[in-house]
């Protein structure tokens, strides 16, 4: 017996990476999963984008558990996107319990963008998927979860950039932690107003996690000309990055029961960073 | 096959109320036990401490289990005891690879003759107390090489002074509470650099007798804002001890294994509000 038997899991950034090691993760404790994924490389990001075949695989994995999945490709910042497929996940699955708002870009580059134009387009991007991106995963989802009055529990994907400064001159960097930042204000206030209905709401701060986003030969490129940032990215354990694996455990701790009263909380899975 | 099979857990405040839930758990996951409590009443302190026929039960728990325990008696202040207390253990069980600083105590709506000998008294058992419970292992477990996991327990009034009232045993509680995070922090960049995690559990009120004992219940009935100390923000009173030491079990095995430095508040939303 699982611990999420019965459970349907909404999980945005679902295609590869964390997204899908939540995906599996949960689904192996027997939650079946709506999934969603925008399965392209968005334009200020030089990182290549999930596909469509990585959507696939996720959906093969969590097929091989025996859990189901519903899944959907589109762009968090798209809320009658996000809106639409958790009707479709609920009317096929049949209820929603949790909500992993999981999806984020960092937009580094090879080059710093000088023009205005560019600044405001990285800036922008960056804020509209790792921010607002949340709020609409929460529009699309809170409603659900609030008329089912069945409690509930949703877990935003923050950052050790979310609660710490993580500066080298980067615009990339500096939109990235903003929107990291941003996401723990939106929890708290999300936490205050859904604790009537029993529905909690937490924050998790990878550190750096080996996935896609980060193990690429453009992120090799941009931490050669930001050495800086390297040696920021040091952890107090003597591990250089985590697995996805270690992110979905403490997603799984937060969303199960077995952290049932835990709301409003800030869970760092970062190796230390945060308290050097 | 549990998760934290052939470790041995170093626990203060074992004898009952969240020691022993701690205790039992670790113990259903594999772990033996070096299980320390007072066994003794406290003067400043009006509700009654834990007995020796309190660590009997939790000795019989974990043997029903088939694990093994060693009960130590010692005051968490005293580190001449505390220290014999660990050796006692480590020759009886193996080394060890976890540490619980859980033994805490809390006096609130005393009366209060002596307010200074209150304060101390507090602090002494809530940080000193957690220092020593640390200390004794810290060493050998470094020298060991094979890394580990410390949680001491906190409280929401570890991040919040809400509720105060002005008594020595309210404000050494707070500040005792608010120093075993700096003494977790201080601990984890001294100690993680060698695979030794260590973390804080910041509870809400726990239904233990430490809270639910005439003293501390008819304290809050008759000072409502004191009643902010124990107000959560979800509709729900107090907490059961397996809730915390679920967040314990989280935090001490291979599903924690890369969380170290972090203050966990199990306190339905109290810290948020």
């Amino acid at each position: 017996m699982g611990m999420l038997e019965g459970k349907v899991a909404y999980i945005t950034g679902v295609a590869r990476g964390q997204g899908r090691s939540h995906a599996v993760r949960l689904a192996e404790e027997g939650a079946d999963i709506i999934g969603i994924d925008l399965c392209a490389q968005p334009s200020t990001v030089s990182v290549p984008g999930a596909t469509p075949e990585d959507l696939e695989e996720t959906v093969a994995l969590v097929e091989k558990t025996g859990r189901r999945m519903v899944a959907r490709i589109g762009d968090v910042r798209d809320v009658e996107f996000l809106a639409a497929a958790a009707r479709d996940g609920v009317a096929e699955l049949g209820r929603l319990d949790i909500v992993s708002a999981n999806a984020g870009i960092w937009a580094v580059g090879r080059e710093e963008p000088t023009s205005l134009a560019d600044r405001q387009r990285v800036w922008k991007e960056s804020i509209d998927v790792d921010l607002t991106g949340m709020f609409n995963t929460l529009e699309a989802t809170v409603p659900i979860l609030v008329e089912a009055g069945r409690g509930g529990a949703i877990v935003l994907t923050s950052s050790t950039a979310g609660l710490k400064s993580m500066a080298v001159n980067s615009l990339a960097q500096n939109a990235y932690t903003a929107a990291k930042h941003g996401v723990v204000g939106l929890m708290r206030n999300y936490a205050v107003e859904l604790a009537p209905h029993m529905i909690r709401v937490n924050t998790i701060h990878p550190t750096s996690t080996a996935t896609p986003m980060i193990m690429n030969e453009v992120t090799d490129g941009y931490l050669d000309q930001h050495p800086a940032l390297a040696g920021l990215m040091s952890n107090l354990l003597p591990v250089p990055a985590v697995d996805p694996v270690d992110i979905s455990n403490g997603l799984l701790y937060l969303v199960s029961d077995l952290g049932r009263y835990v709301t409003g909380i800030t869970l760092p899975v970062d190796a230390g960073f945060l308290a050097k | 096959m549990g998760k934290l099979d052939n470790k041995v857990a170093f626990i203060t405040g074992a004898a009952r109320g969240q020691g022993r839930s701690h205790a039992i758990r670790l113990a259903q996951e594999g772990a033996d036990i070096i299980a320390v409590d007072l066994l003794e009443d406290v003067a400043t302190v009006d509700y009654p401490m834990a007995t020796p026929a309190d660590m009997d039960e939790t000795v019989k728990e974990i043997e029903s289990l088939d694990r093994r325990v060693h009960a130590a008696k010692a005051d968490v202040r005293d580190y001449a005891a505390m220290h014999a207390a660990y050796t006692a253990g480590v020759a009886e069980l193996g080394p060890v690879d976890i540490v619980l600083g859980n033994a805490g105590i809390c006096q609130l709506g005393s009366a209060e003759p002596d307010p200074v000998q209150a304060f101390n008294d507090v602090v002494g058992v809530n940080l000193i107390g957690v220092w020593n419970s640390v200390y004794v292992a810290a060493q050998d477990m470094i020298d060991r090489g094979r890394g580990g996991a410390i949680v001491l327990t906190s409280s929401t009034q570890g991040l919040s002074g809400r509720g105060a009232d002005g008594s020595a045993g309210a404000l050494g509680y707070a500040a005792a509470k608010h120093g075993v995070v700096g003494l977790m922090r201080s601990f984890a960049n001294w100690l993680s650099p060698h695979g030794i995690r260590v973390n804080t559990v910041h509870p809400t009120g726990v239904a233990t007798p430490m809270v639910e004992n005439g003293v501390v219940g008819r304290y809050l009935e008759e000072n409502p804002q004191a009643g902010q100390m124990a107000a959560n923000l979800m509709p729900v009173g107090l907490m059961e001890p397996a809730d915390i030491s679920n967040a314990i079990v989280y935090l001490v095995s291979d599903e924690g294994r890369y969380v170290t430095g972090v203050t966990l508040p199990v306190d339905a939303g109290f810290s948020v509000r």
